[in-house]
């Protein structure tokens, strides 16, 4: 794995935990962020019949680049009233839990940041510490908004983890493994291998999986689109009634990494998501570097198919949230335990019967 | 229970209905007009910015009587006899000298009022739009050609021959050795009182400053207006 690399490369054991901890921030996920903000700009313009960005760069490409730069030098303001420690610690936490999903997740068979048995299990769990992040972030900046936008996105993030656990209780229960990497070696092969189509093997079991499969997927899809707090599941930081919610009191870095973790989060999920039931890493047609006998260029065509497949999901996020209306609080909740969790439910025993089987 | 599957299936349907919707839009063109590099055409007739030729300018003052702002400003100075300032484009002869000629942009109400009685069709509004300024004062556009120097130039030669004129008249009845002496001692003092207004004047090359009233007596009555439009 990514350790071993680093531990034979420099002989250090705490260096190669700082370089395989950071490699995936810098990386992936602060060019991610970039990309993806601009990406939403772009979608929702096009979507629009407008342009977006155009100015800086050709077409724009340049202005998230230019968006930091303001960002970073932005003046921090940390009020009177706030409770300045929490203030403080809010953002940290935040984009902590975000990050910390990255390290189960697995890009390549060759890069995954710790292979560790419960990686689906660990991922749900420390995206849970956001949710105290965003709670404290409402709390500590001492404003209505604020407050109302974190207990509602806590709330909410909760209520919509049930859903998610669900079905991924049922796809361990098909596969008996929590581990991500053992998950996506399983789909290995063709993209009939993959979940969403029955998973491996060529049983009757196979084809009587594929609709609870694409339940399950649209379950866990609308589940985890809830909890990153995005449109039309975004009452947390709706910005026309709860002016952005629970970081309206924020302002350059911490926003910026309110923000950096959002677009994090965004892609954390498509990428359980792709984990889960498109093959994560595995290519939909087998390898060119087998054909060619180039073993080193395999890992490279996984990370391209990872990242493409994530970023598809991550488009598709965009579309929703550029077609979509935002729900009421009341509507998110009646989705949540009146649709998906008894749907879920079911689906679950259903798969169990048919693991039986 | 009918009802719940009803709504699954209305979500379900109403949501891909709204999503093939934006797929759809995101390739149609965009309405965006990238204003300073692409711009709307202007209709035929548009009033914008007033502009005035002054190649083709009589002074005859009929825009400025127009206005119903008053926000243009003419003073004009008689040519001497000698001096020849030339032709219109539309074969006019010009008789006057165009002391000054500002139009207050900024007071413009763009009714084109001006534009019709001009004899030689040299005030017109073109299709400039863009004109902001920092300043109100830069608002005030100053069209006359000549120099400040000239102008000044222009008015004492008038009165120098306006006064020259009157002695003559004066000289007429009497012998022609006295009205000799008569003109030098009168040219003199004259001239005395000329120089210190031209001092005056000299320092205001913008016309439109509040300060030249007493240098140019041709539009006391518009001055006054001028003063309470400006923000002090």
């Amino acid at each position: 794995m990514i350790y071993d690399f680093f531990y034979n490369l420099t002989g250090s054991q705490i260096l190669a935990y700082v370089i395989g901890s950071l490699l995936p921030l810098f990386i992936f996920i602060l060019p991610f962020a970039l990309v993806a903000v601009l990406l939403e700009r772009k979608v929702s313009a096009h979507m629009q019949d407008r342009l977006g960005p155009m100015r800086v760069g050709y077409h724009g490409l340049l202005q998230t680049v230019a968006d930091i730069l303001k960002l970073i030098q932005k003046e921090d303001i940390v009020a009177e009233s706030n409770d300045k420690p929490l203030f403080n610690l809010a953002p940290v936490l935040v984009f902590a839990g975000s990050y910390t999903a990255f390290a189960a997740i697995p890009f390549t068979s060759a890069f995954i940041g710790s292979n560790i048995d419960l990686g689906i299990i660990f991922i749900i769990a420390i995206t849970g510490l956001s949710v105290a992040g965003i709670l404290m972030a409402g709390w500590a900046s001492n404003n209505k908004y604020t407050l109302l936008g974190a207990m509602r996105s806590v709330a909410q993030i909760i209520s919509y983890e049930i859903p998610t656990i669900l079905v991924v209780l049922s796809l361990i229960m098909i596969t008996g493994t929590a581990s991500l990497n053992k998950l996506s070696e399983m789909q290995s092969g063709h993209f009939w291998n993959w979940m969403i189509l029955g998973g491996p093997g060529l049983s009757l079991t196979k084809f009587l999986f594929i609709p609870f499969m694409i339940i399950g997927f649209v379950i866990i899809y609308i589940s985890t689109l809830a909890e990153v707090n995005r449109t039309p599941f975004d009452i947390p930081e709706a910005e026309s009634e709860l002016v952005s919610g629970y970081h309206t009191e924020y302002s350059g870095m911490k926003f910026a990494m309110f923000f950096l973790a959002e677009y994090a989060n965004m892609f954390a999920v498509s990428a359980i998501v792709v984990a889960l039931f498109f093959g994560g890493y595995q290519s939909p047609f087998g390898y060119l570097g087998n054909t060619l006998h180039l073993p080193w260029l395999i890992p490279i065509e996984q990370f391209f198919w990872f990242i493409f497949k994530g970023v598809f999901f991550v488009i598709v996020q965009m579309w929703l949230r550029w077609t979509l209306p935002r729900l009421r609080v009341d509507q998110l909740m009646a989705v949540c335990w009146k649709y998906l969790i008894p749907i879920a439910f079911v689906n679950l025993i259903i798969v169990g019967l048919i693991t039986v089987l | 229970m009918s009802q719940y599957f009803k709504n699954i299936w209305s979500a379900i349907s109403t949501v891909s209905i709204g999503m093939k919707v934006t797929f759809k839009h995101l390739f149609v063109p965009a309405v965006t007009i990238q204003y300073p590099d692409v711009k709307l055409e202007l209709p035929e007739r548009e009033r914008n910015r007033l502009y005035m030729n002054m190649d083709d300018c009589i002074g005859c003052d009929q825009c400025a009587r127009a206005c119903p702002v008053n926000c243009i400003e003419i003073e004009t100075v008689k040519s001497l006899p000698d001096e020849d300032l030339g032709k219109t484009s539309n074969g006019k002869r010009k008789a006057l000298w165009v002391t000054k000629f500002n139009i207050d942009i900024a007071k413009c109400c763009y009714c084109q009022l001006c534009v019709f009685p001009c004899p030689t069709e040299c005030i017109y509004m073109t299709d400039v739009y863009e004109f902001s300024e920092f300043k109100r004062d830069n608002l005030v556009y100053d069209y006359a050609t000549l120099s400040p120097e000239e102008r000044v130039q222009k008015k004492l030669n008038y009165e120098k021959f306006e006064v020259e004129k009157a002695a003559q008249k004066a000289a007429a009845a009497p012998a022609a050795a006295a009205k000799k002496a008569e003109e030098s001692k009168e040219a003199k003092p004259e001239n005395k009182e000329v120089k210190p207004e031209s001092k005056d004047i000299k320092p205001e090359t913008r016309a439109a400053s509040p300060d030249n009233k007493e240098a140019t007596s041709g539009n006391s009555e518009t001055k006054p207006e001028n003063r309470e439009d400006k923000p002090e």
